[in-house]
């Protein structure tokens, strides 16, 4: 019963540019006219052609471009450096190109007339090649050309009325105008689905964006997203995901750093999370991430780098001052740099072009290196970090920021960004007694045990290790303060044997003293045994000869009586 | 009315070209309109062609022709393009280079 009910869903006719599919979850509305509008030089043409090119393409459905500005020539010249060949397309049957050519100039009104012939010139050219697919830029050139609005604009309505009525798929390209979307209020015709082109500056930064001002009968995403126009054509980025629906990897990866590692609970960092590591100029960040990079290649993984700051091979190069090779990564494959200055684009264009990179070259990480270069106002550069992170999470990227911190900054070495981090190693160079020691800690590790210490380490062409922390009464040390720590307490140390032995052999002495007093007293009390003897023996002899004597006067005694 | 002679150029035949979309009453109205117009104006110095975008859909392409119904005057040359159905006499003999001389008051 239930299948009966189904309503038949809005049939849609894929673009094939990518994004924005996704955000009108499926194209454009088949079999309808749609808008698309903006300011000169934000697209609006390329938009048109692109739409027409991916649906020869991709979909296999031919189309019509009827073009009222440009001429077929420079169409096909414009759109070649991005590996369109109209001609082509036009030889194999499945692209015509109208250009109609509207100057007022020669245009003398004399009564009533219609469009007809448009119609007409627009249906030989759809039925020549069974087109599904028609590009109509700029109709609004027609305003310029036929000064009788009331007819024009009875014969637009005609026109989009047809090109219904004939199941095409259309684009419309519109001129912005002021306080409306279109100079000639197009909208008003074309109302299934109206999208808006725009190309704005700000910080003498140009950002394309894209909106879809409505969409009748679907649903679509709101926002206004960047895009991007560069030699691999459009790329829209539905960047704004609007759920936290990651899918979590318990996998743990290395840091390469074996010191680090052992800090971490699980030996590592999760897979999938994404790692700040912030700190001031020279504390080593990016050698850190060059850790990783290599932990990573080594792995077999790929990895990429968008480097702000400085060439890949300069990281490379740099990188091999502490024992790592990273050219032989960069050869094979597994790993890619990506340099820009970060001015070079805006924010939005600078995450647009990682979306399109990252969805092309796949890496399971990537590293970001300083994400603190990027520019822009605040709002903006924390909304696209969040962004930036958003992607990297969904795509269960492992991703690496690194973060130059500025003394003085109002703005945290996070960016303001930390609570997105699921990892913040911090690094801090230690100024003491006239030296620097770099030191790094793990201010927060979500979903592990993490030591608190702060450990010092070294970066040497054995690659960067970190030094067991010297933890005693005085608190942590570190460099030479450590060194000299740790020599002060050998140095007590061996006092302290010294003195024991000293006291053992008193002990020693002392006992030998009191045996030999023992021994001493032993031979007193033998000497008062034997005088005991002598004196006993005397007794009991004197006894006897006491008894002998009674007995002999005893005798005597009796004798006499 | 007879007296009526054109005043540029006019010696050169007159190549006319009219687009007409089918045989609707409009492109009926217009073909009959330019006949008399061009009878009377140019009487035999002119060769006209009427085509039906219904049936010549690439020669309104080739021709640039968007509205139904166009007139092109293709010699002499500059070319030049007249739209509408031919009712506003006076355009149309100023389109075709054909503007009435200045004392006639004959636009009738």
């Amino acid at each position: 019963m239930s299948e009966l009910i189904a309503a038949p869903k809005l049939l849609k006719a894929p673009t094939g540019i990518t994004g924005f599919d996704e955000i009108t979850q499926g194209g454009l509305p088949t079999g309808r006219p749609s808008l698309v509008c903006g300011a000169a030089g934000c697209g609006k043409t390329l938009f048109a052609t692109t739409f027409l090119v991916n649906g020869i393409r991709l979909f296999d459905e031919p189309g019509v471009f009827m073009s009222f500005e440009e001429r077929a020539e420079d169409l096909t010249a414009n759109v070649a450096s991005l590996g369109y060949d109209l001609d082509g397309l036009i030889a194999a049957g499945k692209l015509a190109i109208d250009h109609v050519r509207v100057e007022r100039s020669e245009i003398e009104e004399t009564g009533e007339y219609d469009l007809e012939a448009l119609f007409i010139r627009l249906g030989f050219a759809v039925d020549s090649i069974g087109a599904k697919r028609v590009v109509l830029d700029t109709i609004e050139t027609l305003f310029s050309g036929f000064p009788d609005q009331s007819i024009l604009r009875a014969e637009l309505r005609r026109l989009f009325g047809w090109i219904k009525e004939r199941g095409l798929t259309a684009v419309i390209t519109g001129e912005r105008g002021d306080g409306q979307l279109t100079r000639q209020g197009l909208e008003e015709y074309v109302s299934d689905c109206v999208v808006l082109l725009d190309n704005r500056v700000e910080d003498q930064i140009t950002t394309r964006r894209l909106r879809v001002v409505k969409y009748r009968g679907s649903a679509h995403g709101t926002n206004e997203y960047p895009f991007l126009i560069d030699d691999e054509g459009i790329s829209v980025l539905p960047v704004t995901s609007t759920d936290l629906e990651y899918g979590v990897s318990s996998g743990v990866i290395s840091s390469g750093i074996a010191g680090l590692d052992a800090m971490l609970g699980p030996g590592g960092f999760h897979r999938g999370s994404s790692i700040l590591i912030s700190g001031e100029a020279g504390t080593g960040k990016t050698m850190i991430s060059a850790s990783l990079m290599d932990a990573a290649c080594a792995r077999g993984e790929r990895c990429m780098a968008f480097v702000f700051e400085e060439s890949g091979a300069q990281i490379c190069r740099n990188a091999g001052s502490i024992g790592l090779d990273l050219g032989r990564h960069v050869e094979s494959g597994l790993l890619r740099f990506e340099a820009a200055r970060p001015s070079l684009f805006g924010l939005e264009m600078h995450l647009a072009r990682m979306h399109r990179d990252i969805d092309r070259f796949a890496p399971s990480v990537v590293v970001v290196d300083p994400v603190s270069a990027l520019r822009g106002p605040m709002t903006e550069l924390q909304a696209t970090l969040l962004r930036m992170i958003d992607l990297l999470k969904s795509r269960g990227v492992t991703a690496v920021f690194t973060s130059l911190r500025v003394e003085g900054s109002e703005l945290g070495d996070d960016l303001g960004v930390s609570s997105l981090m699921d990892a913040w190693v911090k690094l801090l160079n230690v100024e003491a007694n006239g030296e620097r020691t770099r030191t790094l800690y793990v201010i927060k590790a979500r979903g592990m045990s993490h030591s608190h210490q702060v450990r010092e380490f070294l970066m040497s062409h054995a690659g960067i290790a970190l030094v067991d922390a010297y933890i005693g009464p005085a608190g942590v040390l570190t460099g030479t303060a450590r060194l000299v720590q740790e020599a002060q307490e050998k140095a007590a140390l061996l006092r302290e044997r010294q003195e024991r032995q000293r006291r053992l052999r008193e002990v020693a002495r002392r006992r030998e003293a009191i045996e030999r007093q023992v021994a001493e007293l032993r031979a007193s009390l033998e000497a008062a045994d034997d005088e005991e003897a002598v004196l006993r023996q005397e007794d009991e002899l004197r006894e006897a000869a006491l008894a002998e004597g009674r007995r002999d006067l005893a005798a005597r005694r009796s004798a006499a009586e | 009315m007879s007296a009526d002679e054109p005043q540029p150029d006019a010696s050169g035949p007159y190549l006319l070209r009219l687009f007409v979309a089918g045989t609707s009453a409009r492109s009926l109205r217009t073909v009959e309109t330019l006949h008399g117009l061009c009878g009377t104006h140019l009487r035999d110095r002119y060769a006209l062609e009427v085509v039906d975008i219904y049936q010549q859909p690439d020669l309104a392409q080739r021709d640039g022709v968007l509205a139904a119904p166009t007139l092109l005057r293709i010699a002499p040359p500059p070319a030049r393009r007249i739209t509408g159905d031919l009712s506003d006499e006076e355009r149309v003999l100023r389109g075709l280079g054909l503007t009435a001389s200045p004392g006639g008051a004959d636009g009738r």
